[in-house]
């Protein structure tokens, strides 16, 4: 049976909540009212006094990025199914390729393992681990033809993924003209690497080394450094895992400042703090090892929910990627070593009701937005996901604002040890789960199937981003200013500093290709080379300073116009 | 009597000089370039530089320069206060007092002296180029030269902080020299310079330091110290640093953050410039640009046809001079260094700073002469020669609104410093760049001008007071660099470097009267009030009614110590304070997955963390070094996937230390 009707809910959307029934037929939602008109025999869902919600989406997942060869505990099966089981119905997975494979292969490799365990709707992100020469051609076949439009550029990881700056603005160019976004790690690697060293050499190797060479300046120094590039590239940035009020402070500065940037706090930075990191429980302190890592500043998860209350943050994340306690142990002697990754695509949806709507910094349908809503229209599956309405895909959640549970390891639905949320107290929870108009979750009972989750592909150029990039983009032409030929007397430059002759040759040759108008003489070119090598180049003082006199005599043209 | 006077305001604050910003534009003909070319007053001046024989037998009316500024004639204020008098103990012929020692005997009369903390009236005497007392009613030998200050302002002398008087571009250098320039220093109030010395990329610090050592022992007029900029940071660079501090009185350095391919630094470098010069106590001056953004919108801007001047600050928007003082913040704050940013340009940038030093970093700014007294509309200017004169990097800022904004932060104490990143070309050597932006020697005029400017922006608008005009000036660059209190402060035994400043002189800054040697002034037609009548450097009087008597080569180094207490005081005690401390807990005993050695991700990196020859003394068994190794070929390095994952379950049975603690 397909079809199924929802009786009496009150169906909350970003923008309002209404009471009406919905009828669900073929995985799409039907009918939305009253008194509705529909075929006899068929499941009907009692929702009196529960909220409806359009099914979460969590926009950063890694079930199956490996980590020095370590795959995460919870696959794309075991992931999928927590993600049902606390109220997420589409989830959009991080592809990571190994450096040296192509883009498009890891691609398909994820598509593989995904299309044969997911149990709920999923698309993917495309990590760029190293910028090489035909990175374009390989973004533009992804976004032509596998339905992807968002890529993740690491500021971290030196000497592994990280990316200089020039890197970054060649790969925002790309992505701009792609019409795709541009993701951000931000943190600055190369700090990171020395405090790492100099950690190790004090003799620091416990967890707690982790977050005391992640100082959270170093994530804010490197978000707004990615804001400047992608402001100079005109390109919409989005900055994953938020973990710092620092970080979210400069995003927040920058939108007022007219950057398109968005950002993502994710369930830990939102749920936990990093005080954890100085547990006396080794495999504790470990569990909570992530990059950026969670705060030590206990006010942070307040702060970030009242930012993402505010509009300030506008999409929350999970960036779920767990690893069992033994792998984790590979670096009980060395910190750098500690797979990253925390849970959090369960709890996800529990902990941001109990952050910000218990605690009455947002309203129901801000929720919607910053679970489902925001996502589904920056990653461009809007109104397919994310809203509540004819036509849109039934996925869909029955959230009921009185329940309360504990989180707990005993009780979460993965495969590690620790659960970093242990012990807090939810108010509100899914109580019947809906993933293509098949009920998943009813009363505590997970029904999945491995499998059954599609691929959503996903357009370029989406609206809620795009317009205004493309608004700039007419704008920010610049002009040069149109003056008279310089005639004046140039003074002769000797080939002589050898620093200097290369870049500037390099510099000066594309503006020697079209050079505006070579119907004067150019005295420029003609009066002297920069290249080859001259006698007396070992000599960096001027051996001569030869004023030209122009043919013709002087013109006015330096004086005041 | 001592009382201090009530200080005086002018307008409210913030508010702006009238007609500051109208008379920017102003009469070029008069000094275009080719009125240039022929013969004018001052190519004869220059020519008695270049001939070098500077000495005492020459008369005030032949090396003196008559300054042509208009100055509002002493008629105008003599009933108000009565102007200079110097008097001279045997009549006018003892001019300079050739042929006795008399000479370096100098008593300031009825002078207000003005110190960063207070100001009081006291006569002041000057002996052997130093300040040997204060107070009234002194008991100074007969036949003294008196200058009867009547009661206006004797301040300590300016020091310039920022200035490139021999910087190579292109193989060419300014057209100003440490002659030209600390000239034109002396006739602006400032009677110190801290010269930057640049060594090219690829030459040693030491053979380019002693370089612009002799350089300026020949011809530096006015005293003088030197920075030694980081052009590259190569093996054996520890060495020459280690020299330079020790035994050479270098205490700051400069590292770069913009100039792609040349002058830039990487993050990691920069990491471990700023750790090694912090271990010997040096103070770390940053160029901050991002030069890889900066390189690349080059590119884009010479693609689409633009060559001018304008190019030049479309390359390099303020945001990237932002998000680079950011991130040297950043580092240095990691480090627990003390940072200097230099020239700052923008409104985000000094933003930045004042932001920064809320939250506790040791960070200090040094606006310039042109950030401070102009803006960068003129890089859009018709006349190309004009536009060219204004190029600096960072660029000036496109948005009138800068000035201001600096001045204010400035007399709020977020920025602290003045500079003036001295380094004019002339317009023949500007116009190399004359068809591609990116040539353009970089550098702007601001020597002569730095007092001036600064007391019309800030002390005329009412923005600050004469103390804090002193601090900016002159105080806080002594203790900075470490020079106070022999520069920086009118006390007993400080060098008698002194100012009788005037702030009722209204002077027009015009490049047909100043005394750089550039076609061009980015000041040009600025009217300025406050001006110095007298300037006495190392006890002599170089500058008065606006005559310069000078000699080349006058000026000594003055060598500087490591570990100023105004910076390392509070370094050294964070130091104690924020030292890092790891947890002791028990040793993990639970499982530990099996690692399949796959090199091809993580290995090289970790395998070189945690192996430095340094490992620490290993009182505890290892377990990491004995349970696996990380280096070294395995059979299945070609295979990515783990391959067997194997729980080692440790013997003596599981301990409960993995449980929920």
């Amino acid at each position: 049976s397909d079809q199924l009707l929802i009786k009496g809910g009150k169906i909350v959307n970003d923008d309002q909540s209404f009471y009406a029934d919905i009828y669900v037929e073929d995985g799409l939602i039907r009918q939305i009212g009253e008194n509705l008109t529909v075929p006899g025999d068929m499941k009907t869902i009692d929702a009196y006094g529960q909220l409806v919600l359009p099914g979460g989406i969590d926009v950063h997942t890694r079930l199956q990025t490996p980590v020095m060869g370590l795959s995460p505990a919870d696959d794309f099966y075991q992931g999928t199914r927590a993600a049902l089981a606390g109220g997420t119905t589409m989830i959009i997975d991080h592809v990571c390729p190994d450096a040296g494979t192509s883009l498009v292969a890891a691609y398909e490799r994820w598509r593989g393992s995904a299309g044969g365990q997911a149990c709920c709707d999923y698309s993917l992100h495309v990590d760029i681990p190293r910028w090489h020469e035909s990175l374009r051609e390989e973004l533009e076949a992804l976004v032509k033809d596998k339905g992807v439009n968002s890529f993740l550029v690491f500021m971290a990881y030196k000497d592994k993924l990280q990316c200089t700056d020039a890197q970054m603005y060649e790969i925002f160019c790309i992505i701009r003209d792609l019409g795709a976004i541009a993701q951000v790690h931000a943190e600055n690697g190369d700090i990171i690497d020395e405090e790492q060293k100099r950690l190790l050499e004090l003799g620091i190797t416990g967890p707690e080394g982790h977050v005391l060479s992640r100082p959270e300046e170093v994530e804010a120094e490197a978000v707004y450094r990615a804001i400047t590039i992608a402001k100079q590239a005109n390109c919409p940035l989005y900055v994953t895992k938020v973990m710092s009020k620092g970080a979210a402070d400069v995003l927040a500065q920058a939108k007022r400042k007219g950057t398109v940037v968005y950002g993502e706090p994710i369930t830990a930075s939102l749920g936990t703090d990093g005080s954890h990191y100085w547990s006396k429980n080794w495999a504790k302190a470990a569990a909570f090892v992530t990059s950026p890592p969670i705060s030590p500043d206990p006010s942070t998860p307040e702060h970030l929910s009242s930012l993402l209350s505010c509009g300030d943050l506008q999409v929350a994340g999970s960036a779920h990627c767990t690893f069992t306690t033994a792998q984790k142990a590979v670096g009980k002697d060395n910190f750098t070593l500690i797979p990253e990754g925390t849970n959090g695509i369960e709890e996800r949806m529990s902990i941001i009701w109990e952050k910000c709507v218990v605690s009455g910094k947002m309203d129901e349908n801000g929720f919607v937005a910053v679970t489902s809503t925001n996502a589904a229209k920056i990653f461009n599956c809007y109104p397919r996901k994310g809203r509540i309405a004819l036509g849109a895909d039934a996925d869909l959640v029955l959230w009921n604002p009185k329940a309360t549970r504990i989180i707990s390891a005993k009780t979460h639905n993965l495969n590690v040890e620790y659960n970093i949320f242990e012990g807090t107290e939810c108010h509100g929870a899914p109580t019947v789960v809906i993933s293509q108009g098949r009920v998943v979750l009813e009363d505590g009972n997970l029904c999945v199937t491995q499998g059954s989750g599609r691929f959503i592909p996903r357009k370029t150029f989406p609206d809620f981003v795009y317009k205004r990039i493309k608004a700039r983009n007419r704008l920010a032409e610049i002009h040069g200013v149109p003056r008279g030929l310089y005639d004046g007397p140039v003074h002769e430059v000797l080939t002589s500093t050898r620093a200097m002759a290369p870049t500037s040759a390099a510099r000066i040759a594309p503006c020697a290709g079209k050079a505006p108008a070579p119907a004067v003489r150019n005295l420029h070119q003609s009066g002297f080379s920069l290249s080859g090598s001259q006698a007396d180049d070992h000599i960096a003082r001027r051996t001569a300073q030869k004023i030209m006199a122009p043919p013709g005599g002087r013109s006015n043209i330096t004086s005041l116009s | 009597t001592t009382a201090q006077t009530p200080r005086q305001k002018y307008g409210g604050m913030f508010a702006s000089v009238e007609g500051a910003y109208e008379n920017k534009t102003i009469d070029f003909d008069a000094y275009s370039v080719g009125k240039k070319g022929s013969r004018t007053p001052r190519s004869g001046s220059r020519h008695d530089m270049l001939d070098g024989g500077d000495n005492y037998s020459e008369t005030a009316s032949d090396i003196s320069e008559v300054s042509g500024s208009v100055i509002s004639s002493p008629g105008d204020r003599e009933d108000k206060t009565p102007g200079v008098e110097i008097k001279y103990p045997m009549g006018k012929e003892l001019l300079q007092g050739q042929d006795n020692g008399q000479s370096d005997r100098l008593l300031i009369k009825g002078g207000r002296i003005i110190n960063d903390d207070h100001s009081f009236y006291a006569d002041l005497y000057l002996e052997d180029g130093l300040i040997k007392q204060i107070g009234e009613n002194l008991i100074v030998p007969g036949g003294v030269k008196t200058i009867e200050a009547n009661g206006r302002m004797v301040i300590p002398g300016g020091i310039d902080v920022n200035t490139y008087l021999q910087k190579p571009c292109h193989g060419m250098t300014a057209v100003d020299d440490f002659y030209q320039g600390t000239k034109a220093a002396l006739a602006g109030g400032t009677t110190m310079i801290i010269d930057h010395v640049l060594p090219e990329p690829g030459s040693s610090l030491l053979t380019s330091f002693e370089k612009w050592h002799e350089a300026a022992d020949t011809k530096s007029c006015c005293d003088y110290s030197l920075h030694v900029d980081i052009s590259s940071w190569y093996d054996g660079i520890r060495e020459e640093l280690e020299i330079l501090v020790q035994d050479k009185g270098v205490n700051s350095f400069q590292v770069y953050m913009a100039y792609k391919d040349l002058y830039q630094m990487s993050d990691s470098q920069l990491y471990e410039a700023f750790t090694f010069l912090k271990s010997l106590g040096a103070v770390i001056l940053v160029h901050a640009e991002n030069g890889d953004l900066i390189a690349q919108e080059q590119k884009r801007i010479l693609e689409m046809g633009i060559t001018g001047p304008e190019g030049h600050a479309l390359s390099r928007p303020e945001e990237l001079e932002a998000e680079a003082v950011f991130r040297a913040i950043t580092i240095a704050s990691r480090i627990n260094c003390p940072v200097y940013i230099t020239k700052v340009m923008s409104k985000s940038a000094a933003d930045i700073i004042a932001l920064a030093r809320k939250k506790g970093p040791l960070v200090f700014g040094e606006p310039i002469t042109a950030s401070l007294g102009t803006d960068g509309t003129h890089y859009w200017s018709k006349n190309w020669a004009k536009a060219a004169a204004f190029v600096t990097s960072p660029p000036l800022s496109p948005d009138p609104t800068t000035p201001d904004h600096l001045n204010s932060l400035l007399a709020c104490g977020d920025l602290q410093v003045t500079g003036s990143g001295h380094c004019p070309y002339s317009t023949a050597q500007k116009a190399i760049g004359k068809d591609n932006f990116t040539m353009i020697p970089e550098g702007v005029n601001g020597i002569e001008e730095r007092m001036t400017v600064v007391w019309d922006k800030a002390v005329a608008t009412g923005k600050m007071d004469e103390s804090q005009f002193v601090a900016v000036t002159s105080t806080n660059a002594a203790k900075i660099f470490n020079l106070y209190p022999r520069k920086g402060r009118i006390a007993v035994g400080s060098d008698a470097d002194v100012v009788i400043w005037d702030p009722d002189k209204v002077k027009t800054i015009t490049a047909k009267s100043h005394k750089s040697a550039v076609e061009y002034n980015i000041f040009e037609g600025m009217e300025c009030h406050g001006a110095p009548l007298v300037v006495i450097s190392q006890g002599k009087i170089v500058f008065e009614d606006g005559n310069l008597h000078v000699n080349k080569g006058m000026g000594r180094f003055i060598p500087r110590k490591p570990f100023p207490e105004y910076l390392y005081q509070r370094i050294k005690i964070r130091n104690k304070v924020g030292g890092l401390q790891g947890v002791s807990r028990g040793m993990y005993d639970g499982p530990v997955y099996e690692i399949p050695a796959t090199p091809k991700y993580a290995t090289p990196a970790p395998s070189t963390k945690c192996s430095p020859a340094k490992n620490q003394p290993p009182p505890i068994r290892n377990l990491h070094q004995s349970n696996f190794s990380l280096s070294g070929a395995q059979i299945d390095d070609n295979n990515p996937r783990r391959t067997g994952h194997r729980i080692v379950a440790p013997p003596g049975g599981r301990s409960n230390i993995t449980s929920l603690g």
